[in-house]
């Protein structure tokens, strides 16, 4: 040190080094200080605007609310989906005094099973204890005032209640309406594509199937939300603003409640299909698939075993027969196919053949058979319809040959969509020379297309082809997309009616082909040989129908077909369509009665008892005795 | 130095009760800022607010026992008081009870005690005690000597582990060292040599959890919900307070509970929310008038014990004031120091105000010598 050593304190100075050191160190106080102001000056002032975004980031959540579903009504506006409060049992473990306790209390008194217990104490240890845990889902009323009136017992306990999608008729409209159910893992990812994540954000439910699936975005609404201020571990506080949801839009469907509930009796548990239509409009009246299924099971989730019992099922009941089964149209077509050769000219009213129940092609030993085993006689066109002569219409397919029948019966509609407002459709199949190359890499033979005249060979259609392509004849070259939705509710509850789908319609040279054919059908429900007479002679209405019996199995060239012989799922299905009133058709059926046998003895009777229903308050109906209707014996097509 | 019209009018008053008026004033303005912001802080706890009112009277009490001792009673138990507080922090080491995964409390049966805190007041009274034996400034030996009384007690209590505590001891010998003269020329090699001792600090010394607190404040958003999260909260609460707060008990991060801490070693973000720039710059000017009232009363001390021990006691009390507002707004890295007089809690409030009580005595004190 460069001090001298003072051996006698000098006060003074000591005095004042130390006021030299205490006023640096004043100096470096508020140095140190201002460190802290500047930084201070930094976050509060330069950088507030940051922080305070984040300050508001930490405390406002915003909580989206979900729209309530749309309603679907009949066309009479009965409810067929409605919106129902389903109540569950909720526990909030951190306001629960003892929860094991509690729980066995709850078991006392609810029936609580370990199961259910299980799946409880799985979510509790999983999540935070002020959120409530459904002990149990969808109460019922009884388990429901059980719980109220001991509800004092149970801090912490509360019955919560959220909307759920409920079908009353249960199984009868099942592959109309569809069902909706919790959104999965897929339908997410659809929605992310489609930009509507943030519109499902409080949603549980979409629609997965039929209508429900269709109309989704009608049926869903619009997404609200509610800004919230929540604390550190995300407990709302207090609501700060709400941006209501928009509901979804109530439909109005074609559908005819009473109808199909008719439709369902007619088919009596048989596998098969009914569809009914207005051909003025393309509106869907009836559509039923038997069987069918109760579309409430998939709403709150399906067991595994009832799933697998649906999907396991022979009778395939999750099948839309209307829309996806894909059936042999035979002899259904025959008023279509007759509509072409009179177009085409290759026939004329008067083309009159001798059928001998067999038909036979120059140098080709193959013979066809009528399905009448000694013939017709003579047939020219419209008796070929009437009593549903297959040789004539050998003959006729062969003499338009498979390119005009396919290019005429595509224009009908077959082999494509109808374009009805369900996705679960198919194109079923129109056969051409082009299809059978790329199918099976063959040529097109003649012997192929003499089948297709009967509507046989690698001809199907869906029921609901085959129903449009009879409107379209029935409408002459008219043609209208089957739409189960008649319209949409606006606010005020009224319905703004979309008006009919039209597509190409098919122009003729002559209408009175139309007629002449549409005569046909009339004479096949009313005439003295019609396949349908015994159906329909005794109606007090006049009418138009086919019948169809579509072959599954190959009879062998020299065997005759035994229904008794053949195993069930190989037998005949028995089809029918059918118009009425005659002059100014109302409704259009479709009828297909899976392995019945023949159309005429199996499927016109059910056409007629739906007809029956739907004509039940017009005038014509009388009171009939019930003495006509013995179809038990007819036993041809 | 001019004398305080205060303290003219009122000598006979004030003096007799060993009371220093301006000090006093200071602290009672600081308390209640405190409980004020501990209402907030605590979520309008009473039962908080009655624990800590209770405190702060014990506090004031023993501060005036304090200030009744006359400063050369303070100078003959320097030693004892330095070599007890040194057993017993080799006694917690030994024998303490754990809390909080550190060692600082000895169980004395009668009473829980933290030996640290009597160190607090202990190493700058022994170091002053043995720097002002010898004239000023000090010489090498002495100064040596001077840190070796320092840095046993730091290096126990870092060993506890208690970063904040051994900070505090560390700086209060150091500012009676400095005080006394030591030589820039000292005070810069030094200064080069704690630069030196850092790496070793960190190798040897620092605990796992001391090391996260500091990689934390290099880098608080590495971890936003662990160890970052306190220091983000923080610094969002001081932030977003803006230049006028939001206003008393309207701090939306502390009363929503985002902010850890809030009503202990963190409340000055709590303050800090609610008060905005103007209100913290209210709460620095009370704490600067604190600080410069001990620096007068110190150079104003009869001897160079007296004046030495003033002067630690109140650059130690802006060290808690710096460290805390520091680490709160990361500045610096967590360490555990309290907002003195404001953070809610015990022991080293009455540390604090026991100081003050020394503080008090020692700007008291008759007169022997005339000026």
């Amino acid at each position: 040190m460069g001090r001298k050593r003072q051996t006698i304190r000098d006060h003074s100075a000591e005095s004042n080094l130390f006021a030299r050191r205490a006023a640096i160190s004043l100096l470096i106080v508020l140095v140190m200080l201002g460190i802290v102001v500047s930084n201070l000056y930094m976050l509060q002032v330069k950088q507030h605007d940051v922080y305070q975004t984040r300050s508001n980031g930490n405390r406002i959540k915003v909580v989206p609310i979900a729209p309530n579903r749309g309603l679907i009504y009949d066309r009479n506006g009965t409810i067929l989906a409605e919106n129902r409060p389903v109540f569950s049992l909720e526990v909030v473990p951190e306001e629960v005094d003892n929860l094991d306790d509690t729980l066995a209390e709850l078991s006392r008194l609810m029936g609580i099973t370990e199961e259910e217990k299980e799946n409880f104490l799985r979510t509790y240890r999983g999540q935070r204890r002020f959120k409530p845990i459904a002990l149990r889902t969808s109460l019922t009323e009884e388990e429901v005032a059980r719980f109220s009136a001991q509800q004092h017992r149970f801090h912490g306990v509360s019955i919560e209640a959220r909307l759920s999608r409920y079908y009353p008729y249960g199984d009868t409209l099942t592959h109309v309406l569809g069902y909706v159910a919790k959104i999965n893992k897929k339908d997410l990812q659809k929605l992310v594509e489609a930009g509507q994540e943030a519109n499902y954000a409080a949603t549980y439910d979409i629609g997965k199937l039929g209508i429900e699936k269709y109309h989704e975005e009608e049926l869903h609404g619009q997404v609200g939300y509610q800004q919230v201020e929540v604390n550190s571990q995300g407990r709302i506080i207090r609501t700060l603003s709400i941006d209501p949801p928009v509901p979804g839009k109530d439909i109005v469907l074609n559908i005819d409640l009473p109808l199909q509930l008719a439709a369902k009796q007619s088919l009596n548990g048989k596998r098969g299909t009914v569809v009914i239509t207005s051909p003025k409009t393309g509106g869907v009246l009836a559509l039923f698939s038997s069987p069918s299924y109760d579309p409430n099971l998939f709403v709150h989730g399906i067991s595994r075993k009832n799933y697998s019992a649906l999907l396991n099922s022979t009778d395939r009941p999750l099948i839309n027969r209307a829309t996806q089964g894909q059936y042999p149209p035979a002899s259904t077509i025959k008023p279509l196919l007759g509509v072409v050769g009179l177009e085409d000219g290759v026939i004329t009213p008067e083309t009159t053949i001798n059928d001998t129940g067999r038909y036979k092609l120059p140098n080709v030993s193959h013979v066809w058979r009528d399905w009448k085993k000694w013939g017709h006689g003579k047939v020219n066109v419209v008796r070929a319809v009437t009593v549903s002569c297959d040789t004539f219409y050998y003959d006729l397919a062969y003499k338009l040959g498979i390119d005009k029948i396919s290019d005429a019966m595509t224009q009908f509609g077959f082999g494509d969509y109808t374009g009805i407002d369900l996705y679960e459709e198919s194109s079923a199949n129109m056969p051409s020379r082009g299809w059978k190359r790329a199918r099976f890499n063959q040529p097109w033979y003649i012997g192929d297309t003499i089948p297709v005249g009967i509507g046989q060979s690698y001809w199907t259609a869906t029921p609901i082809q085959l129903n449009q392509a009879i409107n379209t004849l029935i409408n002459h070259g008219e043609r209208y997309v089957p739409q189960i939705i008649r319209g949409v509710k606006n606010k005020q509850g009224e319905e703004s009616i979309s008006p009919p789908k039209t597509m190409r319609p098919i122009s003729v040279v002559d209408d009175a082909n139309w007629d002449l054919m549409l005569g046909a059908m009339h004479n096949v429900n009313h005439g003295d040989e019609g396949t349908g007479r015994h159906s329909f002679s005794d109606a007090p209405y006049q009418s138009g129908g086919k019948s169809g019996t579509a072959q599954l199995f190959s009879v062998g060239q020299n065997e005759s077909y035994d229904a008794d012989n053949v195993s069930e799922h190989l037998r005949d299905n028995a089809m029918f369509v059918a118009f009425a009133p005659f002059d100014d058709p109302e409704v259009s059926v479709t009828v297909v009665v899976e392995n019945a046998g023949g159309g005429s003895s199996n499927a016109a009777p059910v056409a007629r008892q739906v007809m029956d229903f739907y004509f039940r308050d017009h005038d014509f109906m009388q009171p009939k005795t019930d003495e006509s209707n013995d179809n038990a014996t007819a036993g041809t097509p | 130095m001019k004398r305080t019209t205060l303290n003219q009018n009122q000598t006979t008053f004030w003096q007799r009760f060993h009371v220093d008026g301006w000090l006093l004033l200071g602290l009672l303005v600081l308390m209640t800022v405190g409980l004020y912001t501990l209402y907030s802080a605590s979520g309008q706890d009473p039962l908080q607010m009655e624990r800590q009112a209770t405190r702060l009277v014990i506090a004031m009490g023993v501060m005036l026992f304090m200030a009744q001792v006359p400063p050369m009673a303070y100078r003959r138990l320097s030693t004892y008081a330095y070599i007890v507080g040194l057993l017993m922090l080799i006694a917690v080491l030994l024998f303490g009870d754990v809390g909080k995964g550190a060692q600082r409390w000895l169980d004395l049966k009668f009473v829980r005690f933290q030996p640290s805190e009597l160190m607090k007041l202990a190493v700058p009274m022994m170091v002053a005690w043995y720097i002002s034996k010898f004239p000023l400034p000090p010489r090498l030996i002495q100064i040596v000597g001077g840190f070796l009384l320092v840095m046993v007690p730091t290096v126990l209590i870092a060993k506890q582990p208690d970063l904040g505590t051994s900070l505090l001891i560390a700086s209060s010998g150091i500012f009676a060292i400095f005080l006394a003269g030591m030589s820039w020329r000292l005070i810069a090699l030094l200064t080069t040599m704690a630069g030196a001792f850092a790496p070793i600090m960190w190798f040897f010394l620092m605990q796992d959890y001391q090391k996260q607190r500091v990689t934390t404040f290099l880098n608080p958003e590495s971890d936003p919900l662990g160890s970052g999260y306190h220091i983000i909260q923080s610094k969002i609460a001081i932030g977003s307070g803006g230049l006028e707060g939001k206003g008393w008990l309207q701090g939306t991060q502390s009363q929503l509970e985002f902010l850890p801490e809030r009503h202990t070693d963190f409340i000055f973000a709590v303050f800090s929310e609610e008060f905005g720039l103007i209100g913290v710059l209210g709460l620095l000017s009370i704490y600067l008038f604190i600080i410069i009232r001990g620096l007068i009363i110190a150079n104003r001390a009869q001897d160079a014990y007296s004046k030495l021990l003033a002067g630690s006691i109140t650059l130690t009390f802006f060290v808690y004031v710096f460290v805390n507002m520091g680490m709160v707004s990361g500045l610096l890295p967590v360490v555990g120091v309290p907002l003195p007089l404001v953070s809610f809690g015990g022991t080293s409030m009455v540390t604090l105000m026991a100081g003050f009580g020394i503080l008090m005595a020692i700007g008291t004190q008759k007169r022997f010598l005339s000026r």
